[in-house]
């Protein structure tokens, strides 16, 4: 196999691909690398929607009523159709393309050796659907009534009525959005299922599969599995809402709570199905910056494996207070509480990871060592709303929504970081700034922490979710209360604020970042056997063959401290 | 593009690319077909009254369609049949004969719903009729998606010789629509 | 697949014709008959859902050839069908509870003909016509 001396040549793919104009090149191309791109720029920049979302409503709830700079004054029906969609674009809109689209696409066929998805143009019809669905939803922001604000979980009769959510466009544009983009997901999910089962590298057996993959595939899986009855919801919620059907109409004998089966069924997997990827990514970058072979590699498969199953028993979790039979809601604690156990075991197995690496406390690792700490508070507070006693207290309260930021947030934001400082040398050839990404870093993570632990004390003060004004409730209205929502809000635009390094750095070091050669970690996967950025077809040199599972560093009967999977040891690629 | 994809002609798991693909495809509308008609079940065992509800649907024209179905279904078999021995002329005959009979169906459900409507039982007439609109809806949606699919391939692939393995393709997943009919037939028809 | 025979192939469609003509007289058959309650129920559960799961079986079976495929497919198909059931009976032990404490119930089952509305008398008449 080529080492690290061909390294430079594809540098300007412009050179590879003579023929290609700059629209079949980047946007038109059937490549999974720009495919990925695009996911990940179209992700970045809802992301940043999302985030002025979030900070528009942030404000007017630390100082309501006065008018919002680069906004103006938020009314109630604006604030609910911010709160709504600040929901629906960070899950659907950046979670998912980012850590599912964008790192599978980009990963997947590099890392298992080939030289595309098995199917380039069902992988381009899904970005076309994607973005698609993020235009109807942007547009459903502008239309008469103004966007949907019924709450990212759309319950009946307030989403399937115009006359209770004043949304008439709004509402039917934002199912639409979110059914496309389901859509877009099912068609992505089947290309990289079929990818990881058919077109693995030669010699690449089922352990030998790095885990990011794995768990990308086992989220695809779980997302594929568990939406399909939200689709069947959501066209019966579209027709209730603009024929005029009554599916979850009460007073016609529909059955609202069916809703929240149908759409919890989902909701709940899809937490882990942007888990999943997130946490596929911490491990690669633990074990290349902790230079030790991934702790138990099985177990944390068949806990992953485990995890995706449980994770269709759990639902009703989210909806203990809807009237559920309490015999249920004694069924679903149970499991609810046994899935804290392979997430556990996994988060067990990454710090066993760590214990005696030698650690380079680079940007990326930063990321993932951030993620174990942040993550585990989300989980732990999980357990306390798990049950179902507990849980009628703090349901909908601000503890709750501390709750799921302390976990998204490490999934969809840090989970990112991690992949876009760990991978971006063989994105884009070039390595970003480190000490810029490490202002980057503890600017985030510290303002992260500060905008969220007041919100701990506040929803377990008794502070509701979902409520414009707290100053009509004399018993949240408190001085002590306002000084803490004031002070999450300013920690919200400090953390905005400190993405500010993190674009610059990104836009800085694709033109002027130091070089990368094909594998600046040392890491052992495929992908860095492919040059930096791998050109149309990923690998040059021919495809590699795989001879050992991916986390081989410091093995006894090598000289280097890493062991490349391709590299032919003293045995034969296994068959 | 011209570039010739090599991912989509491995095979680690011995199943041609293109069919594992179409079983996924399988699966994913099983969960969304599943869904729906959980949701119907549950909505039927709660209410009695549709029983009656589901006596006024017309047995006889369900019953000729799962018969249109369930002869298509022979008819892509045999097409796929012909396919494995790479006889265009054949092939492309019995995909046809599907198309057309995938018409019928389409064709007696408009008759269906017309006579329905035309009676006074709309989407909106009670929840009963809102399932049955939206699950006969749904699957008429997919006969007629495969249809589309299916002339594609005779007229795409099969009249010039390449792309064989796409006609079973298209049989799997014309064979799971029927499946679907079988069990929306007793389901919405003859269960009362 | 080489074993696969056209004549192998009519075999199926012909059983499927039967078991299809038989799915639907059972019903038709408890209509006639007038049979009510418990006895109803023995005669159309078999014709109507037993049927319908043989006859999906044999299309599954040998029209998409599962008998035959690697055993990925059947796992796959089998796996989704299985969720399905959980998703059922999860739901099912919520929604299917229609009492409660303190529970209003906006909604009045139409209870029997009597309180069935005039439409769909009027489907009974055009359903007795489709039998001639």
């Amino acid at each position: 196999m080529a080492e690290v001396a061909t390294a430079d040549v594809a540098h300007d793919d412009h050179h590879h691909e003579h023929e290609e104009s700059f629209w079949s090149k980047y946007v038109f191309s059937t490549d999974h690398k720009i495919i990925g791109f695009q996911y990940m720029f179209t992700g970045i920049a809802m992301a940043l929607i999302g985030g002025y979302f979030a900070y528009v409503f942030r404000m007017q709830l630390a100082f309501p009523g006065s008018s919002v700079p680069f906004f103006g004054l938020v009314s109630p029906a604006a604030y609910n159709s911010l709160v709504t969609n600040h929901g629906t674009i960070m899950i659907f809109w950046v979670a998912m393309p980012v850590l599912i689209a964008a790192m599978g696409n980009f990963l997947i066929p590099l890392m298992i050796g080939c030289d595309d998805m098995v199917f380039p143009r069902v992988n381009r019809l899904s970005y076309q659907i994607f973005l698609l669905s993020a235009i109807v939803l942007i547009a459903s922001f502008f239309v008469p009534g103004g966007g949907f604000g019924g709450a990212w979980t759309a319950y009946p009769p307030l989403s399937a009525m115009a006359k209770y959510n004043a949304t008439p466009f709004g509402a039917p544009m934002w199912l639409i959005a979110v059914t496309l983009e389901i859509v877009a997901f099912l068609l992505g999910g089947i290309n990289f299922i079929t990818t990881v089962m058919n077109a693995r590298a030669k010699g690449m057996r089922m352990y030998d599969i790095p885990i990011v993959i794995w768990m990308i595939v086992i989220a695809s899986m779980l997302f594929m599995a568990s939406v399909g009855p939200l689709v069947a919801g959501a066209v019966m919620l579209l027709f209730d809402q603009t024929l005029g059907t009554t599916f979850f109409d009460a007073s016609a004998g529909g059955d609202p709570v069916l809703w929240q089966h149908l759409f919890w069924f989902f909701g709940h997997p899809e937490v882990y199905v942007v888990l999943l990827p997130a946490m596929g990514i911490v491990a690669e970058v633990m074990c290349t910056f902790a230079r030790k072979k991934l702790f138990a590699y099985k177990m944390i498969l068949y806990a992953t494996i485990g995890l995706g199953i449980l994770s269709f028993f759990v639902w009703a979790h989210h909806q203990f207070i809807s009237g559920v039979d309490p015999r249920a809601a004694y069924l679903f604690t149970t499991t609810t509480l046994l899935i804290s156990i392979p997430v556990a075991i996994m988060l067990f197995a990454y710090i066993a990871t760590l214990y005696g690496g030698s650690i380079q406390f680079t940007t990326a690792m930063l990321f993932a060592l951030s993620f174990l700490a942040e993550f585990l508070i989300g989980g732990v507070t999980g357990i306390w709303l798990g049950s179902s006693g507990v849980d009628i207290y703090l349901h909908d309260t601000y503890f709750v929504l501390a709750h799921f930021h302390y976990t998204f947030f490490p999934i969809a934001i840090i989970g990112t970081y991690t992949a876009i400082y760990y991978w971006f040398p063989k994105m884009f050839g070039r390595k970003m700034n480190e000490t810029w990404g490490k202002i980057h870093f503890w600017g985030t993570i510290i303002s992260f922490n500060c905008i969220f632990i007041p919100l701990f004390v506040l929803g377990a003060a008794g502070q509701h979710r979902r409520i414009y004004n707290y100053q009509h409730f004399p018993d949240l209205a408190g001085a002590d209360m306002q000084d803490m929502r004031v002070f999450a809000t300013i920690s919200l635009v400090v953390m905005l604020l400190f993405q500010i390094p993190f674009i610059i750095n990104f836009i800085v070091s694709l033109k002027y970042g130091e070089k990368a050669d094909k594998n600046p970690w040392k890491a052992n996967t495929l992908e860095w056997v492919a040059p930096s950025p791998p050109p149309h077809g990923n690998f040059p040199d021919g495809f590699p063959e795989v001879y050992r599972g991916p986390y081989e560093f410091a093995h006894p009967d090598r000289e280097d401290d890493y062991w490349p999977q391709n590299e032919p040891g003293n045995q034969k690629p296994k068959t | 593009m011209a570039h010739q994809i090599i991912a989509t002609s491995r095979s680690a798991t011995g199943i041609p690319t293109g069919r594992l693909a179409v079983w996924w495809v399988v699966a994913s509308e099983i969960f969304i077909f599943g869904g729906l008609i959980a949701a119907y079940l549950l909505n039927r065992f709660l209410h009695g009254s549709w029983a009656q509800e589901a006596a006024a649907t017309s047995t006889l024209i369900g019953g000729i369609n799962t018969f249109w179905l369930l002869t298509s279904s022979w008819f892509v078999v045999i097409a796929h049949h012909y396919s494995e021995q790479k006889n265009a002329k054949k092939t492309r005959q019995f995909l046809w004969l599907t198309i057309l009979l995938g018409g019928f169906f389409m064709g007696f459900k408009f008759v269906e719903y017309y006579k329905e409507i035309t009676h006074g039982m709309t989407l909106f007439t009670n929840n009963f009729w809102s399932f049955y609109y939206t699950a006969t809806g749904l699957h008429g949606f997919h006969v007629l998606c495969g249809m589309v699919i299916m002339a594609i391939i005779a007229e795409g692939d099969i009249k010039n010789e390449r792309n064989w393995h796409r006609v079973e393709n298209i049989g799997i997943y014309w064979h799971f629509v029927d499946i679907v009919w079988i069990f929306l037939f007793p389901l919405l028809y003859i269960a009362k | 697949m080489a074993g696969n025979s056209l004549k192998k192939y009519n075999q199926i469609y012909v059983a499927l014709l039967i078991l299809f003509i038989i799915s639907v007289l059972g019903p038709e058959l408890a209509d006639i008959l007038g049979m009510e309650g418990l006895s109803r129920m023995a005669l159309i559960l078999p014709t109507a859902f037993g049927i319908a799961i043989v006859k999906a079986y044999m299309v599954a079976a040998h029209f998409m050839h599962l008998k035959t495929e690697k055993i990925y497919a059947p796992y796959i198909l089998l796996a989704s069908l299985a969720l399905m059931f959980v998703f059922f009976f999860g739901v099912k032990i919520d929604i299917m509870a229609a009492e409660g404490h303190n529970w209003e119930k906006p909604y009045e089952e139409p209870t029997g003909s009597a309180g069935h509305h005039g439409d769909s008398h009027h489907d009974h008449g055009e359903k007795a016509d489709d039998h001639h």
